[in-house]
């Protein structure tokens, strides 16, 4: 099922200039319990969208749904015009790349072989390349280590490109992550809660390591719950709630809206099914 | 000097620290003077240590941990022209080379006196070797060691101790039912169950009492700078460590009797951790990571060189099945080491080889026949056993973990069964059974026939020093495949796997795929020993395959030498294999005991060493974290919130 060159979504408020990702009637359903139900998106090219929700409301589950690692029970995730397989490493070929809520790094490799790790879709040197170690494969290896060490660079780990990646303090667990995923040549990067964590001058690193990555002509898609983050940030952001999207927009339309504040401050929202977040 | 927390550096045994370094001095300079003297009257025990004057044996071993010891001793103080000997400074070195030379003499004494029935039968030496180790260890203890200053926790569940009671008056009451009873011989079993526990809860009580007087730790010292030298001279130095590591393993291969070489791995137990602690090891480590062609240039010429010292085919054949047993170990690490899938019927696919190689060897047993050249049948047997590892692994590798290992546990019995009734009456007739595939016939290689002897520089080497040879050349290639895919794009596709199969698909790697490559790369690399193993023992049958038994290789000690020997190196389940393989074979002196001797010995060196004898530098970390050097994180608050 390939649209090519689908129309701009025109109901969206803000419509961006090129969709990079079309999410549309997503629905996750587990059982009886519909953790995302018919969400809709869309991405643009360079553009940070913040995606936030009370606990439970089913963010991370949404985002496995655009991953891969859940198949979505209803609805489309089209990446350039082009529909995902919900196979997690293909997902990443296409040219998503993803950070985890819980950290989940190679723990006991370097924080160098992380990154290089992350390069494994833009490489292609097999098993006899590397027994045989021709011209080809040292080229191959010396190009992905020079993107990797540029990577590393880039967020500020280059002097610790030899450590354990468990030996890292938490934040730089968090860039290395970024890192990794960035290795991978993203058009589109998913963070899941990247500041979760961090104390207030780190979560301004964050910042401006974001607005760094969408100057590379990366577009970022953002869970967040730390508000001043997202809106500092984000061109839109949409609002989960219960695994419906009740609102998307900019810094004055969410906070003003209220639906959100009903949500965030604990009041039940009527006509909706009880939903929960399934965390990895 | 620093100090690190948790540590002290205090003796064990009050003593004036003068009074202590004589005494150790003394001890260690009386127990090597011992080996000169006559140990016993009678040359009935093995080896014949009755002459004055020319150490033999075990006598030797004494010799060695008396010198090593004061060596250590008189480096450790900073002895001029010694210091080379210990950078690390570190009297723990001392102490660990007087318990070898203390348990090697000890050993000795008891052996002597047991063999022979009883004290009497020792000679003035032995009385000498015995006192002195014990001054020399008890010296050593009064000496400044680096310990811990906390006591390690109690290990035992209080309760457990009721079985030290419990277990001889069941032993007695089991003794009391007449043997005539049907119960009678199942009670003197569960009674001698109950022994053995009772046994071992003694032991480990023994071992915890030991620990809380020792507190052996580590103070980390910063090791002094080597001394620059010409590059020729550290690649002599490299080269004289592997001479000497050659003569050290020769040695263990050649010991005649049990008793020496149980002393042997005593005294290798204490020599190389008393190397570690004075800090040769890391120095020598150094040295070779900065030589690193010459490194494996040198291991490989003393490799190559075993056969040319030996004079039988005797220990060559050991060898010749030590390297088969090591490079089938080196083919499952990367399965398990690298890619970390538990697989417990690894041993099929060195079955799968051979009996490939055997089928096409010209056997007059095997139904098809035909002969096919060395290297047809090499790659025969290799390209069967990568098809039945990509069969089994097709619908296994889906499965994780324990899941996984069931199954593999389930197919390598399935390939020895199925071995089993393709012998004409339950099945067609291919493999004849339990009867197996005999006479097959030895390889022969652009005319060189590997079973007759060859003179080659004046040294005549045997049928088993040929096949020694051929299957170094299959060990070395198998090396550098490990080495080349473990440092490579699909090398860290499979650790990352193996660390975390989610984060690692979510980075754009197809599990699936990886994990059938190195399943099938594990298989076809067994299935290449597998072909030479079918040459080498003249017969495959099935039980050579099975899952576990007494004498390797089999699947479970496979396991056992990768993750002895150090999961994910290429020296680990090399070194891993050796001791596995000789270690049975030489405790065959102590006949029924043999396997709880083993299983202790396993039990002990996995409770000193959790991550190996040779381990890579993330299992070392993963299990002493406590000794890496902290970082400096500055973001304890983060850390508190993000455990939220």
């Amino acid at each position: 099922m390939t649209t090519t060159d689908a129309p701009a979504a025109a109901g969206t408020p803000a419509a961006p200039a090129k969709p990079l990702l079309e999410v549309s009637g997503v629905t996750m359903r587990f059982g009886g319990l519909t953790a995302v139900n018919n969400v809709s998106l869309t991405v643009g090219e360079g553009e940070i969208i913040g995606l936030i929700g009370p606990n439970g409301a089913g963010k991370t589950t949404f985002f496995n749904c655009l991953t891969g690692l859940y198949v979505p029970t209803e609805g489309r995730v089209a990446y350039r015009g082009t529909v995902l397989p919900p196979k997690p490493h293909l997902v990443t070929q296409a040219g998503i790349a993803r950070t985890f809520q819980n950290i989940r790094l190679f723990a006991n490799m370097t924080v160098l072989e992380n990154v290089l790790v992350g390069r494994h879709t833009r490489t292609r040197e097999g098993l006899f390349s590397a027994i045989l170690r021709g011209p080809g494969y040292h080229r191959a290896e010396a190009e992905s280590r020079a993107r990797a060490m540029e990577l590393l660079e880039f967020t500020g780990l280059a002097d610790k490109a030899e450590h354990l990646a468990r030996n890292l303090p938490y934040g730089e667990q968090r860039k290395l992550e970024i890192a990794r995923a960035l290795a991978s040549d993203p058009g589109l990067l998913l963070l899941d809660e990247p500041t979760a964590g961090m104390n207030p001058q780190e979560t301004r690193a964050a910042e401006e390591l974001v607005f760094a990555i969408r100057d590379q002509g990366v577009s970022v898609l953002v869970i967040e719950h730390d508000m001043r983050f997202i809106f500092n940030l984000c061109d839109r952001t949409a609002v989960l709630v219960q695994g419906q999207k009740i609102v998307e927009g900019d810094r004055e339309t969410v906070q003003s809206d209220e639906r959100v504040i009903t949500a965030y401050l604990g009041a039940p929202l009527e006509g909706t099914t009880a939903a929960t977040e399934t965390d990895q | 000097m620093t100090t690190t927390p948790g540590t002290e550096t205090t003796p064990v045994i009050p003593l004036p620290a003068r009074a202590a370094a004589l005494l150790t001095g003394l001890g260690a300079t009386t127990t090597a003077a011992s080996a000169l003297m006559s140990w016993t009257w009678t040359s009935d025990f093995p080896g014949d240590l009755t002459y004055y004057g020319s150490p033999a044996g075990l006598q030797w071993l004494a010799l060695t941990g008396g010198l090593l010891t004061l060596t250590l001793l008189l480096a450790t103080h900073g002895t001029p022209g010694l210091r080379w000997a210990a950078p690390a400074r570190s009297h723990n070195a001392v102490l660990l080379a007087a318990v070898g030379a203390f348990a090697v003499s000890w050993f000795s004494v008891i052996a002597i006196a047991a063999h022979l029935g009883g004290l009497a039968n020792l000679d003035p030496g032995g009385w000498v070797a015995a006192l002195g180790s014990l001054l020399a260890l008890a010296g050593s203890l009064a000496l400044p060691l680096d310990r811990r200053d906390r006591v390690p926790l109690r290990l035992l569940d209080r309760r457990l101790f009721l079985l030290v009671p419990a277990a001889p008056i069941a032993w007695f009451g089991a003794h009391a039912v007449p043997g005539d009873k049907p119960v009678a011989p199942v009670l003197t079993a569960l009674a001698g169950a109950l022994l053995i526990a009772a046994g071992l809860v003694v032991l480990i009580q023994l071992g915890h009492l030991a620990h809380t007087w020792l507190r052996p730790g580590t103070v980390r010292r910063p090791l002094p700078a080597a001394r620059e030298l010409p590059s020729w001279a550290e690649v002599l130095l490299i080269v004289a460590a592997f001479a000497v590591g050659l003569f050290a393993i020769t040695f263990g291969i050649d010991t005649e009797y049990g008793e020496l070489f149980t002393g042997y791995l005593l005294l290798a137990a204490g020599v190389v951790a008393a190397l570690g602690k004075a800090g040769l090891l890391a120095r020598l480590r150094a040295l070779t990571v900065k030589h690193r062609p010459v490194t494996t240039g040198a291991a490989f010429a003393a490799a190559a060189g075993f056969p040319f010292t030996q004079t039988s085919d005797q220990y060559t054949s050991v060898a010749a099945n030590i390297l088969i047993f090591a490079t089938v170990a080196l083919g499952l690490n990367i399965v398990v080491g690298l890619a970390g899938l538990l697989d417990l019927g690894y041993v099929a696919f060195l079955g799968v080889g051979a009996y490939a190689a055997a089928l096409v060897s010209g056997s007059p047993a095997s139904p098809i026949h035909v002969q096919f050249p060395f290297w047809a049948a090499m790659l025969t047997g290799a390209a069967v056993s990568m098809v039945f590892g990509v069969l089994i692994g097709a619908p296994t590798l889906r499965l994780r973990g324990d899941y996984l290992a069931i199954v593999t546990l389930g197919f390598g019995e399935i390939f020895r069964i199925t071995m089993l009734n393709l012998n004409g009456t339950t099945g067609p007739k291919v493999t004849n059974g339990s009867n197996g595939i005999p006479r097959i016939p030895d390889l022969e290689i652009f005319g060189f026939d590997l079973g007759k002897p060859h003179t080659v520089a004046g040294v005549e080497l045997g049928r088993f020093s040929n096949y020694y040879l051929l299957m170094l050349l299959v060990t070395a290639f198998v090396v550098l495949v490990f080495a080349r895919v473990g440092n490579s794009r699909i090398g860290r596709a499979w650790v990352a796997i193996r660390e975390d199969e989610t984060a690692a698909e979510a980075m754009g790697i197809n599990g699936f795929r990886l994990k059938l490559l190195a399943f099938a790369l594990g298989a076809c690399l067994a299935g290449l020993a597998g072909t030479v193993q079918a040459h080498v023992s003249y017969t495959v049958t099935p039980d050579q395959y099975t899952f576990a038994e007494a004498l390797p290789p089999n699947s479970a000690f496979l396991l056992a030498a990768v993750i002895l020997g150090g999961m994910g190196t290429i020296s680990g389940p090399l070194a891993g294999a050796t001791l596995l393989f000789l270690i049975p074979k030489k405790l065959e002196f102590l006949s029924n005991y043999q396997l709880l001797a083993f299983g202790i010995a396993l039990i002990v060196l996995m409770r000193v060493r959790p991550e190996g004898l040779i381990p890579n530098r993330r299992r070392q970390l993963e299990f002493h974290e406590a000794d890496i050097p902290a970082q400096a994180s500055g973001d304890a608050v983060a850390l508190t919130k993000a455990g939220a």
